[in-house]
């Protein structure tokens, strides 16, 4: 029988086993002629399991929650948007010092004090939560650590309260600089990397209470609400006004008191 | 379908190619982090309805290639052992750090289609289009690399031998 001519690469394709069937014959019979190639490619074969064998571990092995979050982070031009809005509105957060101060005078006079509140939630919530890789100083693994730092900064016991059971688990918290005094911010996402932060910080009059209020700015929407010596503003780009809200509840009811 | 949630979905098998490519874990998935932070600003150029796999596999392979282009990350050492998860008795390990390291030396781009095609059994033409390269030249590099590592290994079989003493 006369031999068609076999090219290495159907020779490869035979080691993959991805040979067309019409050609397996013709591979077969010029192999079972010439043992030393057969050879060969039984030691590709084999050296492709190896190979598949020696790190198939990393299938299934948990994978890093860093790479998590750089995975599930949602487009950010929503929230790009929104801070750029912020940095044109929000003169208050870069500009010269005399400036400043008297701006910031007029807004603070301007304007309530618990929506100063939501506005300052929204725009560290529109600064932070794009954040890949620095979204927390502190990580939630260290989450003992990061409780016992902000009550120390912020001179009362601060907690963080636990969504897991809706699906928002806690990234961790970072301090930032209020208007008053240091806040605390902590982070939660969601496994398809939806994020939300809740904004804490001390009031100045140790016995207001206020009801649930609601406050849209530049895609952030905030829940915000004085619990006697706390203030604290639930914000999110990525949650629906319902969504917060049912969240908002959960915060409350775990913090209450506190 | 979201996207974030797919590429979740897609990280261990980035995680997998992406170890056998650079030789260790702390590396590899630091390109697999810059990879899913640059499949985000690129996710634009993403044609919705195509392979998004393939599409991360080309991702990977630009940023694997502009790093070490920018910081002439040597290539992994054979000298270096690498950690592997356990698996089964010593002799399996020493073939496996053999392996690992058989597949360090190999030229770059003959690696880039020998784990294409056996780890992440993509068919020719996928590796070619991932690559952006002809399907002729990965008929080429994949002959290369195999026969390479098929040289490698035999002929590490007695060093491997002379290891296990200390």
């Amino acid at each position: 029988m006369s031999e068609l001519p076999v090219s290495e690469a159907e020779l490869q394709a035979y080691a993959d086993g991805r040979l067309p069937p019409a050609r397996l014959a013709a591979v077969e019979a010029w192999l079972a002629a010439r043992p030393e190639q057969a050879e060969r490619i039984a030691a590709y074969r084999r050296l492709a399991q190896e190979v598949r064998g020696a790190y198939d571990n990393l299938l299934s092995e948990p994978v890093p929650e860093r790479l998590r979050q750089a995975a599930a982070r949602r487009l950010p031009w929503g929230r790009i948007a929104a801070v750029l809005a912020w940095v044109t509105l929000g003169i208050a957060l870069g500009a010269p010092a005399g400036w400043y101060a008297k701006r910031e005078r007029t807004v603070a006079q301007a304007m309530p004090d618990s929506t100063l509140l939501a506005r300052r939630a929204a725009v560290a919530h529109a600064v932070y939560s794009p954040e890949v890789r620095h979204p927390v100083e502190v990580g939630a693994d260290d989450e003992q650590h990061l409780l016992t730092w902000l009550s120390k900064r912020l001179g009362a016991k601060v907690r963080a309260p636990k969504l897991d059971d809706v699906g928002m688990s806690l990234v961790g918290g970072r301090l930032l600089p209020g208007d008053i005094g240091p806040v605390a911010q902590f982070m939660y996402q969601s496994q398809n990397g939806r994020r939300l932060t809740l904004y804490m910080r001390t009031e100045a009059s140790h016995n207001r209470e206020t009801a649930f209020r609601y406050a849209r700015e530049n895609n952030v929407g905030v829940f915000y609400w004085i619990d006697r010596e706390m203030g604290y503003a639930l914000a999110s780009a990525d949650l629906s006004k319902d969504e917060l809200l049912r969240l908002a509840n959960l915060v409350y009811k775990q913090l209450e008191g506190s | 379908m979201d996207e974030a949630q797919r590429l979740v979905e897609l990280i261990p098998r980035l995680r997998r190619y992406a170890r056998a490519l650079v030789g260790d874990r702390a590396s590899a998935d630091d390109l697999v982090q810059d990879t899913l932070e640059r499949a985000w600003t690129k996710l634009h150029l993403y044609r919705q309805g195509t392979d998004l796999r393939a599409w991360l596999f080309t991702v990977m392979h630009n940023v694997h290639v502009n790093r070490v282009r920018a910081a002439r990350i040597s290539e992994p050492l054979g000298d270096e052992m690498p950690e592997l998860a356990q698996r089964g008795t010593q002799a399996d390990a020493l073939l496996v750090r053999d392996l690992d390291r058989a597949i360090a030396r190999l030229p770059a781009d003959q690696r880039a289609v020998l784990l294409l095609v056996t780890l992440e059994e993509m068919s020719y033409d996928e590796v070619a289009r991932t690559l952006g390269i002809p399907i002729g030249t990965v008929m080429s590099r994949l002959s290369r690399a195999r026969e390479k590592l098929r040289a490698m290994m035999l002929g590490q079989a007695p060093a491997a031998k002379l290891k296990v003493v200390r």
